[in-house]
């Protein structure tokens, strides 16, 4: 095998590494796939679907499907966009999303990928579940309103932090996530230096008394839109 | 619990862990074992279990809350799991459903305070021909009527064991009367074919086998052009040519009879009537692939059937068609075990199936790699469907040429078909590939249906213009289920069955799965209440195309298909249902005033 992979992205000559995903290989091409559970540091979830791309005329998570040589792949046509639209509006609808008063506004990647994606109000109707906070910890709490059940503190508790401390319980709708112990995240080791305390990507899992250390307007997503960093990426030569 | 209490259970816990080895990829065994024995799996036993296997606790719990027969909860020492299949629901499921909440004075969710009894729903239990049919104390009650339900509680309140209240009842035709059977299921075997239901002389294909090359019987088997009968179609004899070539690890056999698709339920009387010839077309795979291990998945709903199966296993062992030399075949050593399911449409996909059996959660995995190259525990492993398995052990004993006689081009061979609903002879039926949909009603005695399902919810609705369709492969595909709807059903209220059911058996793992079979159904309430507009059609369209082209696997790829095809073949259904306008409300403005009104207590002063 050839340690160099070519393929199209947009119409555009990409290369990629043997081993690499789509999403990954579009990274290191500094194109911007949008994506909610994958995380540079942990094994792709394949949960979200966000990352939706046209491969070769059929329709792939670009997180779990590796690259392979002479793919076409489209990434901005406007059927993907309403599809991953969709997708984050599913995910708006299914919990319960305030973000005027979350904490982590502005450093939120759902509500980043809402504003890059033009998402004005969801075409679903919203569901307002009962979800439930656990603040049984002194340190950190989860608040289940906000989980978009992407599994990526699951992954991070296990690959990175090598405690398998969080899952998710239930199915379907029902599916939540909690932590290991009948006395909630108090029954589990758990700091805020962890892994998978740190790669949540809205305000899900939070550490206490750090909400507004960082004034909003000066947060990760106030200035610029999510993916930026990954588009200012040059392309490999 | 107190804590003498809780010093006891940690030691019969242990004790049952010990039984499975302490491995903690035996999960799904200890906690049916523990469920069976105190009627729940409840916090504190999670963390005994938990400790027992040395495993994550919320591993435990997630598979704990993952599996329909398992339950925190404590349930009734008789649990009743009534199916709320669509064609339970024709047969007379409401009262029967009446009838246990009044026989056992209590709600479906609930337990009787004497803990004798508990309510449940389920998802289709494989009897669509003999409905409504519940699992009690883990035995299949079959065309259950008020009557017999009263008398049935009233049996188990005086003492009797579920196994007395069948024999009472009478057992069912073939080897439901097995000794070690009993059941009072009946097979409904409407038509014996020639290749799956003929008479088979144990070990003959799995002597022939042994005399070729295992690239020989992959060959006989590609020849035959068999294709998968789960519903994928994959070619058989590639996939095992795939499994073959894989590097690394040990290789195996998986059957799949989890069966879950509602309104299937060929592999049933194929374990019921053919047991040997599918466990001879596992050994013939695992000749043909290298494999020492075979794992049948069984479904826990057809748990009645285990001691019968592990009977035959063992004549097999005994038999030498099983272990060590198979067949007489130096170094051919494979042997087969069992691993039942507990309760999950989902674990019938096959990389579920392959992580239930490791002892997780039914979560189907990302491909690739995909179960030949890495599968069970990481090793190459063959997942086929029970027929599938019993019809390549056919090929192999007859030969490629006599296979492909039945049937039609590229769909050669029988194929089963299990047939419910509105029709005089409802059962399985053996017919060649490839018989248009028009035939099979004539043969099944239906008569001038409005509607066929072929394939289960997660296939089609056809309506009578397409009825000269056919089955097969390049038409109409279908893992065997045909269900039937006379001209009076009403339709809406089967496609909201099976939003109900898909809602419910999504593993929750993917966003349009999870969340569009929850808006899907969410839609057809309000159509039915009287409140859908002609948008509400065009965006359950939308939405379902949605689900179909970003799920992660084929239940989220399918579960709007009962909505998209009924849309596409029966649409006046919807039409005579909604306000003929695109912008009119959705709710109905008094309804919503009166609830208002309700919930803060203040009134309209004109009411
Ligand atoms: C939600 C879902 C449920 C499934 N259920 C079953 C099943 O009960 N039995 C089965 O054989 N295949 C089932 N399949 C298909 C399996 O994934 C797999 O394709 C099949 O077992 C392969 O065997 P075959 O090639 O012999 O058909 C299911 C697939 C999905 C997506
Ligand atoms: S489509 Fe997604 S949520 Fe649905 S069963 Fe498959 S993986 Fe689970
Ligand atoms: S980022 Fe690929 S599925 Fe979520
Ligand atoms: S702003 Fe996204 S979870 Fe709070």
């Amino acid at each position: 095998m050839s340690d160099k992979i070519k393929f199209l992205m947009e119409g555009k000559e990409c290369t990629g590494k043997p081993g690499q995903s789509i999403l990954q290989a579009a990274d290191d091409n500094g194109v911007y796939i949008p994506r909610l559970c994958y995380h540079p540091d942990l094994k792709p979830g394949g949960s979200c679907r966000v990352c939706t791309v046209n491969v070769n005329g059929r329709n792939m998570a670009a997180c779990t499907t590796p690259v392979a040589d002479g793919m076409v792949i489209l990434n901005e046509t406007e059927e993907l966009r309403d599809l991953r639209r969709a997708l984050v509006e599913m995910l708006f609808i299914e919990g319960n999303h305030y973000c005027p008063f979350c904490e982590k506004s502005g450093n939120c990647e759902l509500q980043a990928l809402a504003y890059r994606l033009k998402i004005m109000a969801p075409r679903f109707p919203y569901m307002f579940p009962e979800r439930k906070l656990d603040a049984t910890h002194p340190a950190i709490f989860i608040d289940g309103n906000r989980c978009i059940q992407c599994g990526r503190c699951v992954r991070a508790a296990e690959e990175v932090d090598h405690k398998p401390i969080l899952g998710f319980i239930g199915r379907g709708v029902a599916m939540r996530i909690k932590a290991g112990s009948s006395k909630g995240l108090a029954g589990v080791e758990i700091g805020p230096e962890d892994a998978c305390v740190k790669v949540c990507p809205v305000g899900s899992i939070i550490v206490r008394e750090t909400a507004y250390r960082t004034p909003i307007g000066k947060r990760t997503y106030d200035h610029q839109p999510i993916g930026s960093d990954i588009e200012a990426r040059a392309p490999e030569s | 619990m107190q804590e003498i209490n809780l010093k006891a259970l940690q030691g019969e816990i242990k004790a049952i862990a010990a039984t499975e080895g302490n491995q903690r990829t035996r999960l799904i065994n200890v906690v049916r074992k523990v469920q069976a024995a105190y009627g729940q799996v409840s916090d504190p036993m999670i963390d005994l279990i938990s400790e027992a296997l040395s495993m994550p606790r919320i591993e435990v719990e997630g598979v704990v809350s993952f599996y329909h027969f398992l339950s925190k909860r404590k349930l009734g020492r008789m649990p009743v799991f009534l199916n709320s299949s669509a064609v339970a629901e024709m047969m007379g499921l409401k009262e029967v459903a009446a009838a246990f909440e009044k026989a056992a004075g209590i709600k479906f969710g609930e337990v009787t305070p004497d803990e004798l009894l508990s309510l449940s729903w389920t998802s289709c239990i494989g009897m669509s021909d003999q409905e409504p049919a519940a699992l009690i104390g883990g035995l299949p009650f079959v065309r259950l009527t008020p009557e017999k339900v009263f008398s049935i509680i009233e049996g188990l309140r005086s003492g009797k064991s579920p196994q007395e209240l069948v024999e009472k009842l009478g057992v069912g035709d073939g080897n439901n009367a097995h000794p070690l059977v009993r059941s009072m299921v009946n097979n409904h075997l409407q038509l014996s074919g020639q290749v799956l239901f003929s008479s088979f002389t144990n070990g003959a294909a799995l002597r022939k086998a042994v005399s070729l090359t295992p690239e020989q019987v992959i060959e006989e088997v590609k020849r035959s052009r068999l294709r998968g009968r789960g519903g994928a179609g994959f070619p058989t004899g590639m996939k095992w040519d795939f499994c073959r070539k894989a590097q690394g690890g040990e290789h195996y056999v998986f059957c799949n009879a989890d069966e879950g698709e509602p309104g299937t339920f060929t592999d049933r009387v194929l374990l019921t009537e053919k047991p040997e010839l599918v466990f001879e077309g596992m050994t013939v795979a695992g000749y043909a692939i290298d494999a020492e291990h075979g794992i049948l998945y069984l479904r826990q709903e057809y748990q009645y059937l285990l001691a019968y199966l592990e009977d035959v296993l063992e004549k097999r062992r005994t038999a030498g068609l099983l272990g060590k030399n198979c067949a007489g075949k130096a170094g051919f050593n494979f042997d087969i075990r069992i691993q039942m399911g507990a309760g999950a449409y989902i674990c019938g996909e096959e990389s579920a199936l392959i992580n239930s059996t490791e002892g997780r959660r039914g979560d189907p995995r990302d491909r690739p790699p995909f179960p030949v190259q890495s599968g069970y525990l990481g090793n190459p492993t063959l997942v086929n469907n029970v027929e599938t398995l019993a019809a390549a052990a056919r090929v192999v004993e007859n030969g490629a040429e006599w296979y492909i006689v039945f049937g039609s081009g590229q769909s050669t061979g029988t194929k089963l078909l299990s047939v419910s609903g509105d029709c005089r002879r409802p059962g399985v039926y053996e017919l060649p590939m490839g018989l248009p949909v028009r035939m099979i009603l004539a043969v099944v005695g239906a008569e001038n249906p409005q509607a066929v399902q072929v394939g289960g919810p997660s296939g089609t609705f056809i309506a009578e213009k397409d009825f000269d369709r056919k089955i097969c492969y390049d038409d109409l595909s279908t893992g065997g289920a045909l269900i039937v709807f006379g001209a009076d059903r009403d339709i809406m209220s089967i496609v909201y069955n099976f939003a109900c059911f898909f809602e419910s058996e999504s593993c929750g793992w993917c966003v349009p799965c999870r969340v569009g079979t929850r808006l899907l159904k969410a839609k057809l309430e309000k159509i039915n209440q009287g409140n859908g507009t002609l948008r509400d059609l065009a965006e359950m369209e939308q939405w379902g195309k949605i689900m179909k082209s970003t799920s992660r696997c084929g239940l989220g790829q399918t579960a709007a298909n009962p909505e998209l095809t009924t849309l596409a073949n029966f649409r006046s259904i919807y039409q005579h249902r909604i306000k003929e306008d695109e912008y009119l409300t959705g709710f109905d403005l008094k309804t919503a005033v009166a609830e208002a009104c309700e919930a803060t207590g203040r009134y309209l002063q004109d009411e």
